[in-house]
């Protein structure tokens, strides 16, 4: 199905296009992992809305990329129990491991990082999100060999 | 002998049968009683239902404890149709993950809450705005979705009658800003998070400027219950000023971290050691934040406090989402205050000034604090900036902001102070 054809499936949800906004950039991400100048300008049309209004939407919530992401995206809290239990240490052990720095990209294309505010994982702390799979009770032993699955 | 308190003893009533495998299927969820309120609420008149959620005493789950029978009042005498009817699932409050049973064990429970909502208020178009960090809530609220159409809990003329009711989940894409409720309309409407003035107030000009009710999971969770065992009787749970049962999230250094459903006013010394089995390791009690990390931290020998929206304001701080965050003595007391300011930063949603710029100059204050290159005088740096940023913002998240500051100086004042003069951290060196 066209991206346009799948945006005007929620259309029937809100009492006027705009609210589809929000699920329509989800959808528009999904295939590249991020908002490109074209998927931003396929929302616009399908919902027939301004490109800056849209632009300003997209830009406003954290979860709409605005840069390409690596093919699997790692969202790793590091909030305040996530920290008590050695997410920082996670940070560093990307780092080094695999040359990924918060907001970066690993050279070949493998990873994204972003660091995420709470995870609501507070009781199995520390915890991420790869891709939409969550992976609590994180150790440095443990987030290696979850990563090693996703290629 | 482990002692046994009365507490232990109640039913649990939002997180029912959660431990069941098939707990999320709507036959189970049927086998335990569900959707039985619904039938017996459809026969009710809208304005019982309300009447019975007022003399319940139910009190916003959200976190500002705000009666949801009054709530429900002021949107069903608007005159305004069509009415909304919103599920805030936007869990967001760091330390706070007491929803995620309810969207990710019992979506029935939620489900059923709201058809029960929606025909009280007589709303006939309702959203669970859920948080974009839970995806995997969505899938399980869409099937729930999905098999509630299909059992006639949901669409045209439900169980046969002339009410109807459309349900839908909203993802939401990392906003903190968005479980406020007017930024999560603006959110809804499909555009930038921001919140709105009040008044006027959602409940007359919300989604779409039309009578709108938001509702927290946990509040609309409490619904069917109310509605099956009758507000009076529901009113004698717990604390009689805001009564009922209540999660608690509990975690940091705890033995056994996790959601506790217990009744409202169950003390914080309980929740801790009986229930969370006390200090992780056996390590000392040194704070804990009670209700998430907007709310002001407690010092040790305030935790007799009752955990209700009445009590906590006499200790000094708030109920909040219920998100209890114990810290032991190793825990460095700038670090989590640092952590927590560098959170409001990044969800300050640019508004207000003083919350856009505030939370940005205390952020970067305790991080030379916190890497051993604080000034002297930054503590009443810190008390001026806090100050002038209470009270000065259109949505709580600037006050929530400048709160935690000022109640970390306060009370580990110490701390900070050793820091600014040794250039390290009194706790880890």
């Amino acid at each position: 199905m066209k991206i346009q054809e799948e945006i005007k499936g929620y259309l029937e949800r809100y009492p006027d296009r705009r609210g589809a906004l929000l699920p329509a950039l989800y959808i528009a991400q999904r295939k590249a992992g991020w908002l490109s100048q074209e998927a931003l300008e396929a929302v616009s049309e399908a919902l027939d809305l301004p490109k800056a209004t849209v632009r300003g939407v997209a830009t406003f919530y954290a979860m709409y990329r605005q840069r390409p992401m690596g093919r699997h995206l790692i969202q790793l809290c590091t909030n305040v129990a996530c920290m008590i239990f050695g997410a920082e240490r996670l940070v560093d052990l990307l780092k080094e491991r695999y040359g990924l720095e918060p907001g970066g990209t690993t050279d070949d294309g493998r990873f994204s990082l972003v660091i995420m505010e709470c995870i609501g994982a507070c009781d199995r702390a520390p915890a991420m999100l790869v891709d939409t799979d969550f992976h609590p009770g994180l150790t440095e032993e443990k987030i290696e060999s979850i990563l090693e699955g996703y290629e | 002998m482990k002692t046994v308190h009365a507490t232990e003893l109640m039913e649990k009533v939002l997180l029912k049968n959660i431990e069941s495998p098939n707990s999320t299927h709507i036959e189970e969820y049927r086998r335990v009683g569900g959707y039985r309120a619904i039938e017996k609420a459809l026969r009710m008149p809208p304005q019982q239902i309300i009447a019975e959620v007022k003399s319940s005493g139910l009190r916003g789950r959200g976190g500002a404890g705000f009666p949801t029978g009054m709530k429900w009042d002021f949107a069903s005498r608007d005159p305004k149709f069509p009415k909304f009817l919103i599920c805030n699932a936007d869990e967001g409050e760091p330390g706070t993950f007491k929803d995620r049973p309810i969207l990710e064990r019992n979506p029935h429970l939620l489900i059923e809450g709201m058809v029960i909502s929606a025909h009280a208020l007589r709303s006939e178009r309702g959203y669970i705005y859920l948080r974009g960090e839970y995806p995997y809530a969505k899938v399980v609220l869409e099937k729930a979705i999905e098999e509630a159409y299909e059992a006639g809990f949901l669409g045209e003329r439900i169980l046969g009658g002339d009410f109807g009711f459309h349900l839908s989940v909203h993802q939401g894409a990392g906003a903190y800003i968005c479980g406020e409720e007017t930024a999560l309309i603006e959110s809804i409407e499909g555009k930038r998070g921001q919140p709105r003035i009040k008044p006027p107030f959602p409940v007359n000009v919300g989604a779409w400027g039309m009578p709108t009710v938001v509702n927290n999971v946990e509040t609309l969770a409490n619904i069917p219950f109310i509605v099956e065992i009758g507000g009076e009787e529901y009113s004698r749970i717990g604390n009689p000023d805001c009564p009922g049962p209540k999660l608690f999230s509990v975690s940091c250094c705890v033995e056994r971290p996790g959601v506790y459903e217990l009744p409202m006013g169950t003390p914080l010394k309980e929740i801790i050691y009986d229930h969370a089995g006390g200090i992780k390791g056996g390590g000392r009690l040194k704070a804990v934040i009670p209700g998430g990390i907007s709310t002001p931290v407690l010092t040790p020998e305030k935790i007799d406090c009752p955990m209700d929206f009445v009590s906590l304001p006499k200790y000094g701080s708030m109920l909040g989402s219920g998100a209890v965050m114990v810290f032991d003595e190793r825990v460095c007391m700038v670090k989590v205050c640092w952590r927590a300011m560098r959170f409001f930063e990044h969800e300050s949603c640019g508004k207000c000034t003083p919350c856009r710029e505030g939370t940005g100059w205390l952020r970067n204050i305790l991080e030379r604090m916190e890497t051993g290159n604080g000034w002297k005088g930054d503590l009443e740096l810190l008390r001026d900036i806090a100050s002038s940023m209470a009270g000065k913002t259109f949505c709580p998240l600037g006050d929530g902001a400048a709160g935690v500051v000022l109640a970390f100086i306060k009370d580990f004042s110490e701390e900070f102070e050793y820091h600014i003069e040794n250039k390290r951290c009194m706790v880890t060196g």
